[in-house]
């Protein structure tokens, strides 16, 4: 990037928040961070979990023996799955449970969490799911899985895979039905409003499909791949790093964002790196692979500086579940707190 | 992503027909004490003997990129499996990559030409194949696998010497070198090689090609090479050709060599001692893995363009190219061009005809 086009002109004038960030120094790459109530619990590359109180104190808990592949989260508690096999779940109180051990120590590459209580996980082509009363059913699916996400209404696990996504009624005996579109696809996200399905491509894009009539929705145009996507508190938008800017599908009306051009946000000479949308209000929290985090309003791009661009990328970024305190770590481990 | 100062984490490709001896070589890796940790992806769990945490299973999986091209085939395994291993860094040295017998190289290196993060995190050392010296001449007849593992390899591992007579030794490595001549040939019984002549070749690496010009470009310094040249005029042609006028004289094997034009899969070598001109070359060869993509395997370069004191290197891989200013001529050094294709029924003419065309006025 041309260094006339550092982000020292706007610095001036951007509100920033920097003074009001909490460090917390996890000591170790950091792949995604959770609330558990009003922890911050953050998850490393390898082996252990750091919970980190709103005083600031920090505790490591080791929950696998190797790198920690894939987390979900529900607020109440973390589902894990680990390159060791396993299946861990952590609840708030720090207590570890194991729910599943692959016979075969395959690697655990994807977890999802249901509101109910149900867990799905996949090992390979194979997508296990434990219903809240510990029944555990399987379904193998054409590739390895790529991502798991579980609908908002009914027991429904969508699983993606190489050329399209697999929509499993675990409770039910019929053929799943399945979306087709050409390609490796990784990450699976529903809308809120069970309408659409999207996930991320192996190339950088992402696809969609209206659930209704399986009418197929391409998103393309970011320089790299979609690592992550968040919804709007609303549900109407789609906010997606990849790009020098977050890019904002529009998903309000029934066609989702056909025919229409996405919003643009928060440019910086830097990609984004992560996205995480705010749970009740009209903003969403922005990290780029410079290190830099923006907090930026939806509707009109106003932008609040929340730390300055470091060393490494963010990797990890989420809000509490009352949108009171928001955390964020690099890819080196520094992290912070920031509470509104 | 950020820049990593890291070092990027080297990967071999093992290949090498069924029965070849894989396994053997790959075991050897992991049991010699050459105080290297290595990760292993593997396809069939069970058949290393050795205790190592970093052993994982893949499944081979191919996808087409939905970028227009059709031979852009990646391993999405792989790519899933770099990721995960990379949380572990610093727990290995390095990554090997076991393919079945049956695969073709070309979609585990298409890997590292079009995905991001693995190339932010890891390089392509070298594609090794080992080759069953009883039963490759057969198989190059039979299996276009085979054919495919031979010529994509950098580093071949000719292994159970001892189960073939020299004549059928000097017979499977003229059908070797009628495919590859730039590989390094190593002659092998129970894949006793020195580790150093499978691991860290560099094979890829375009700061290194200067370093592989012996096997590359003419002089291959093995005593069981069959196509010496130290004639100007030679790289102008297959070099089956120079193997024809130059080995008996040159070498003296008493092996009887015989010339072997494969009939589909062959090199083409290209020279110029004129500069190039980069406007008409660069989409020249472009235009060329294109369009031919399919049928070229591996392709390298070293370029001497007009009103540009830099050596030029390029590599590919079928439709995929990468290229790089390498470093300065030397004083005294020869400013000439060489280009290599490995491929399936080349268009000979109409490469060699293209190329000249792309020769500065």
């Amino acid at each position: 990037m041309s260094k006339a086009f550092e982000q020292s002109d706007n610095a001036g004038s951007i509100v920033s928040v920097t003074d009001r960030v909490r460090p917390v120094e996890i000591g170790a790459p950091v792949s995604a961070v959770h609330f558990l109530g009003e922890t911050a619990v953050f998850v490393g590359d390898e082996e252990t979990l750091t919970f980190v109180t709103g005083s600031g104190e920090a505790a490591r808990l080791p929950i696998h023996d190797g790198a920690i592949l894939g987390t979900a989260s529900d607020g109440k508690r973390i589902v894990s799955g680990g390159d060791d096999g396993k299946v861990i779940e952590i609840k708030a109180d720090g207590s570890v449970a194991t729910l599943a051990t692959d016979a075969k120590r395959r690697w655990i590459d994807n977890v999802a969490l249901h509101p109910d209580g149900a867990v799905a996980w996949s090992a390979g082509k194979t997508a296990f799911v434990r219903s809240a009363k510990g029944e555990e059913k399987s379904r193998d699916v054409i590739s390895t899985v790529g991502g798991l996400a579980f609908a908002p209404k009914g027991l429904r696990l969508a699983i993606s895979h190489y050329n399209g996504v697999t929509l499993w009624f675990p409770n039910m005996t019929a053929v799943p039905e399945v979306l087709d579109w050409a390609g490796s696809h990784l990450g699976v996200v529903f809308s809120p409003d069970n309408k659409f399905l999207v996930t991320s491509m192996h190339e950088p894009s992402l696809h969609g499909w209206r659930l209704a009539d399986a009418r197929h929705m391409r998103m393309t145009g970011y320089p790299t791949r979609v690592k992550s996507v968040s919804w709007s508190a609303d549900g109407k938008s789609l906010a997606t790093s990849g790009a020098d800017t977050v890019i904002l599908w529009p998903f309000a009306s029934k066609d989702g964002p056909m025919g229409k051009e996405p919003g643009i946000l928060a440019p910086m000479p830097s990609r984004v790196s992560m996205v995480a949308c705010h749970p009740k209000q009209d903003v969403m929290a922005v990290g780029y692979s410079d290190g830099t985090v923006l907090m930026v309003r939806i509707s009109d791009g106003a932008e609040i500086l929340v730390r300055r661009k470091a060393e490494q990328a963010i990797t990890a970024l989420a809000w509490n579940a009352q949108g009171s305190v928001l955390a964020f770590a690099a890819a080196d481990g520094n992290a912070g707190l920031f509470t509104l | 992503m950020s820049e990593t100062t890291a070092e990027k984490i080297p990967v071999t490709v093992l290949t090498g027909y069924l029965g070849a001896g894989k396994t053997t070589l790959l075991n050897r890796i992991l049991s010699e004490n050459h105080g290297k940790k290595y990760a292993v992806i593997v396809n069939e769990f069970g058949e290393i003997g050795i205790d190592n945490d970093l052993i994982i299973g893949a499944d081979e999986e191919v996808f087409e990129m939905n970028n227009g091209c059709i031979c852009c085939t990646v391993r999405g395994d792989l790519v899933r499996i770099l990721d995960g291993l990379m949380k572990r860094k610093g727990k290995f040295d390095a990554i090997i990559v076991e393919t079945t017998g049956l695969a073709d190289p070309a979609p585990v290196a298409q890997t590292f030409f079009v995905d991001e993060d693995v190339q932010n995190n890891a390089r392509l050392d070298a594609v090794v194949t080992v080759a069953d010296a009883k039963w490759l001449s057969d198989r190059l007849k039979d299996a276009p696998e085979a054919k495919n593992q031979i010529a994509f390899a950098d580093v071949i591992v000719l292994n159970k010497t001892d189960l073939v007579t020299p004549p059928e030794l000097a017979e499977v490595e003229g059908r070797i070198r009628a495919i590859n001549p730039y590989a390094k040939l190593h002659r092998t019984q129970r894949c006793q090689v020195a580790l150093s002549d499978v691991l860290e070749r560099g094979a890829f690496d375009l700061d290194r090609i200067l370093e592989l010009e012996p096997e590359f470009l003419a002089a291959d310094e093995h005593d069981h090479d069959h196509e010496h040249c130290h004639d100007e005029n030679c790289t102008h042609e297959h070099h089956h050709h120079d193997h024809d006028h130059h080995h008996d004289h040159d070498h003296g094997h008493g092996h009887g060599m015989k010339h072997y034009h494969d009939e589909d899969m062959q090199s083409l070598s290209l020279h110029s001692d004129k500069p190039l001109d980069p406007n008409k070359f660069m989409p020249w060869l472009q235009q060329l893995v294109a369009t031919e993509g399919q049928k070229i395997l591996r392709s390298k370069g070293i370029l001497a363009f007009s009103g540009d004191d830099d050596r030029y290197v390029f590599q590919g891989v079928h439709m995929m190219l990468e290229g790089d200013h390498q470093r300065a001529w030397k004083e005294g050094e020869p400013r000439q061009s060489r280009l290599v294709f490995i491929g399936r029924e080349l268009p000979e003419q109409t490469i060699r005809d293209g190329f000249e065309r792309c020769i500065a006025a």
